[in-house]
């Protein structure tokens, strides 16, 4: 037996011929992406216990604990309505300003935190990447999905502020549930972009709040963006009302509340913009991470 | 007899090359901008040589030890064995998926042993129903529970001993085809040991291959029965354990 160890037992094959006459694989070769897919899909309950983990680990340490996924947005909210709707005074041109300013700071935040939870994806699990073989874009969905979880506490919230502030209940709400599934479409898309190239640049890390912060500014979260753009050529008015996370926005309020301004472009065109959005931002940010799924822990 | 072997894990000529992030000698800002200014190769990034053309086969039912002062390679090669860093030059054929088991392998430190015990099974692949069947037989087998309730405790409070028990518990709940261990015998006390040492056994006999990367060359001793020595990235020897063994300790004394 001993001999046996020393001696190859296969002298006349090649290492990559008696490999392949066993059927064994080259390991850390990229699956296809139909391959990719179903395993993903084997690891769901990963992913979600994993993004329930997550959700649970932010907040041990807090002496209120969960209680934070509430707290957190009504405090945003009240910071936000201190400054533009008490000290600047923008309220007065918007009318129930309290729940347009809320629809803009909740939706935007989530797919804001999920940009920024999924640039450090992969940079910040690079012990389980090099511990553990399962598909990584398991990283960036779980990361969603803590966020999509943390939405429907501030969703919650935001029903709460729409009904106080006198509007009142409609069918038109669901419309919110086609509405948050392209947002999830969306920054799900976003998440895996954003967490392959967080790993090949890892000074985004760095430059993501500011990227973030100058999108908050653009996206009509505190202001009108329609009434801010008149003075501009339609062309870049239009443009501007592009951004994905002014229609998502501006869809929420239009579902939310009776007195929205009017917007750009008219309802059933953001449907499509934001349709479009999702398709596009979900499919290629996809593609793009699988392309990377070999590099992955390479550090 | 050669012909009933069948080799589980081919390694050909394997080099990896991995690049530090941070390691910059001039690490203040002036530095940074010189380093950009002049554009020097890859500016904070430096490239490390690990493992320089390393040739082996390893077959079904062998325990396998490597062995080798630190920093001669042994963690990257178990590493791109187990196609976690791509290996720059060569290629590495394994039969299913091999499971790394270290002793720094991730856990969430802010939940409880459980919860990390239910991830820990379902990022290896394993499906819901047998993790819920499973959990508490994890638990006991890694013995944290003999002194109070401890699996309920976050695992921030456990001491680094019991951490690497419930790793080392939780990959080794699973039937590998191969099985990588990293140093994770030498940790925990002499009941433990005794006990994952028999586990190994038990996964060998499961028809498995197992790798074991340790300093404690007793441990070697008693799991393999076949020993690479790693030096500098390159196979000094290869053989039966108490021929290497013996040269190694020989080498060790020597210096």
């Amino acid at each position: 037996m001993a001999e046996a160890v020393v001696t190859e037992p296969y002298p006349a094959l090649a290492p990559a011929q008696l490999a392949a006459m066993h059927g064994l694989r080259a390991a850390g070769d990229r699956p296809g992406l139909r391959e990719y897919v179903r395993s993903l899909w084997a690891y769901r309950h990963f992913i979600i216990a994993f993004a329930n983990a997550r959700n649970v680990a932010t907040l041990t340490t807090a002496r209120l604990g969960q209680l934070w996924h509430v707290l957190t947005p009504l405090t945003n909210a009240a910071v936000y309505y201190l400054i533009f709707g008490v000290i600047l005074g923008t309220s007065s041109r918007i009318e129930n300003f309290v729940a347009y300013l809320c629809c803009g700071i909740f939706i935007f935040g989530y797919t804001s935190a999920v940009a920024s939870a999924g640039t450090v994806a992969i940079t910040s699990n690079l012990n389980m990447i090099r511990a553990l073989q399962f598909p990584r874009a398991s990283l960036p969905l779980s990361v969603t999905i803590t966020q999509f979880q943390q939405l429907l506490a501030s969703m919650a919230v935001l029903i709460a502020i729409v009904l106080v502030t006198g509007e009142p209940p409609r069918l038109a709400w669901l419309t919110l549930i086609p509405l948050l599934f392209l947002q999830t479409v969306f920054s799900g898309g976003l998440a895996l972009l954003l967490a392959r190239l967080g790993s090949k640049i890892v000074d985004l890390k760095q430059i993501m709040p500011f990227v973030l912060r100058t999108w908050l500014y653009g996206s009509g979260v505190f202001y009108s963006l329609t009434t801010a753009t008149d003075s501009m050529p339609t062309w870049a008015s239009t443009l501007l009302h592009l951004n994905p996370m002014l229609v998502f926005i501006e869809l929420a309020r239009e579902a939310l509340i009776t007195t929205t301004p009017a917007s750009h472009f008219s309802v059933s065109s953001m449907w499509a913009v934001a349709a479009g959005w999702a398709l596009v931002m979900g499919a290629a940010g996809f593609l793009y991470f699988w392309r990377g799924e070999k590099e992955y822990g390479r550090g | 007899m050669a012909e009933t072997r069948i080799p589980t894990v081919v390694v050909d000529d394997v080099h990896i090359v991995y690049r530090v992030h941070g390691a910059a000698k001039d690490s203040s800002p002036l530095g940074a901008l010189r380093r950009i200014a002049s554009r020097g190769p890859s500016a904070t990034v430096r490239e490390v040589h690990a493992v320089k053309g390393v040739s082996f086969t390893a077959h079904e039912g062998e325990a396998v030890g490597l062995i080798g002062t630190n920093g001669s390679g042994k963690s990257t090669l178990l590493r791109a064995i187990a196609g976690l860093l791509p290996a720059t030059k060569g290629a590495v054929y394994t039969k299913g998926q091999p499971s790394l088991l270290g002793v720094n392998a991730a856990m969430m430190a802010d939940l409880s042993g459980e919860r990390n015990v239910v991830l820990g099974c379902l990022a290896m692949g394993m499906p819901k129903g047998e993790v819920r069947a499973k959990t508490q037989e994890i638990i006991d087998f890694s013995g944290i529970n003999e002194r109070g309730d401890f699996s309920s405790l976050p695992m921030r409070t456990y001491s680094s001993g019991m951490g690497a028990r419930l790793r080392f518990s939780i990959a080794a709940a699973k039937k590998h085809e191969v099985l990588l261990i990293d140093e994770a015998l030498a940790t925990g006390d002499a009941k433990f040991r005794k006990r994952s040492e028999d586990r190994v056994r038990e996964l060998r006999a499961g028809a498995g291959t197992v790798f074991l990367v340790s300093h404690s060359l007793s441990s070697v001793r008693d799991t393999c029965d076949r020993t690479i020595w790693l030096e500098s990235g390159v196979i000094r020897m290869d053989g039966p354990t108490d021929e290497v063994l013996a040269a190694y300790e020989e080498f060790s004394t020597a210096k």
